[in-house]
């Protein structure tokens, strides 16, 4: 392995950075506009499907069946994104979503993920002690509730719809999508009132 | 790492973090070679987990992204060790 | 690609080390190697990671959710189900 690998991270960037556009792999302006793209998604995005499912039956049967296709039938750029799989919570089973070989991370719906979701303990200890994890978001599981967790090892990505909150009755899509947060959607945490 | 006892003490550190402008241009560049073929995820994690341990533990997470598509342009020939030494010049 | 394994099969995660052998980009976990699971269900076909990762042909294989139970694991675990994505590759019949 070349020792000019130990160069500094920020030249490193630089001097790829150079190479790769003085040899046509790619320009300024086309990683300026893929940070753009990439800085757009977000965690919004999921929250309006979530939403939908919480108000639409036929959809939410489509999102289990098929992430992708539901994310696409709400204008989400699913294009040479890996598939989406949707994760149904229910009153006996939560579901949790850990990347512990990496960080796959379905950002397409949810956005760059989060630092914590990228960490060495949150990846150690979510297949192990996720019961404890989750009291570190403030998130106290019943004991009566099922704890399923998944490890996103290879070509899908993963999210979590959980189960609307009491007290939401009468609710739009889009006040309903507004209570939806990152953590939501990936199960460290559960949607709750403002 | 999935359940790898010695991170099992570590507490998870839930604050946000705010990307740079460094992990932006890593994550962007990352994903235009993956559109383009000329480096797949599975190459990028590969070479991720040839760093050694010490490295990995001390690099930030697109530090290691940065490495590891170095490591992977040289393994493809997209250019070559001159050419790297040559740009790594001009940017000090 | 092999005969689909119908959900419900009982398998094996093959308790085998290529990181011992040299160079290689595994994307089964260490911690299932050995593991005795239940398919859940099957994702779909895909390229070999394990050869994508050194930009070499890649065969197609068949991709499944697999459940596994935590205490079986490790004696502390504290989930009550695991599910991972695995190749048919490193499954094999339950003995």
């Amino acid at each position: 392995m070349s020792t000019l690998l130990e160069t500094p991270s920020d030249r490193l960037l630089a001097a790829v950075r150079q190479l790769l556009t003085a040899k046509g792999v790619m320009t300024h302006d086309e990683i300026a506009e893929r940070i753009r793209i990439t800085d757009a998604a977000s965690p919004a995005q999921g929250a309006r499907m979530v939403a939908r499912a919480w108000t639409d039956p036929a959809y939410r049967a489509r999102m289990l069946a098929d992430g992708a296709k539901a994310a696409e039938e709400m204008d989400i750029p699913m294009r040479g994104m890996p598939p989406l799989g949707v994760l149904e919570d229910t009153a006996e089973q939560h579901n949790l979503v850990v990347c512990t070989l990496c960080s796959c991370y379905p950002r397409a719906v949810l956005g760059y993920p989060p630092f914590w979701f990228k960490s060495a303990a949150y990846r150690a200890r979510a297949v192990r002690d996720p019961r404890g994890l989750l009291l570190e978001f403030g998130t106290v599981l019943p004991a009566e509730v099922k704890l399923r967790v998944v490890d996103s090892t290879a070509d899908y990505r993963w999210m979590v719809l959980p189960l609307r909150p009491a007290g939401t009755e009468g609710w739009s899509a889009a006040q309903l999508a507004a209570i939806v947060r990152e953590g939501d959607m990936i199960g460290t945490t559960f949607p709750r009132l403002p | 790492m999935g359940g790898v006892s010695k991170f099992m003490c570590d507490a998870v550190d839930v604050e946000p973090h705010v990307l740079n402008d460094f992990d932006r241009e890593v994550d962007a560049i990352r994903a235009l070679l993956g559109a383009r073929k000329v480096m797949s995820v599975d190459e990028l994690r590969r070479g991720i987990e040839a760093i050694p341990e010490a490295d990995y533990l001390r690099l930030s997470y697109y530090q290691r992204w940065i490495r590891s598509i170095t490591d992977n342009m040289l393994a493809r020939g997209v250019f070559s060790e001159a050419e790297l030494r040559a740009a790594l010049e001009d940017t000090k | 690609m092999s005969a689909l394994l119908a959900p419900g099969t009982v398998v094996r995660v093959r308790d085998d080390w290529p990181e011992t052998r040299g160079p290689c980009h595994i994307r089964t976990p260490h911690y299932l190697r050995g593991a005795r699971g239940v398919v859940e269900k099957h994702l779909g076909a895909f390229a070999n990671p394990e050869e994508l990762a050194f930009a070499r042909p890649a065969k197609v294989l068949n991709l499944y959710h697999v459940r596994f139970v935590p205490a079986a694991i490790w004696p502390d675990a504290g989930g009550d189900a695991l599910v991972v994505e695995l190749f048919e590759s490193w499954l094999e019949a339950a003995a």
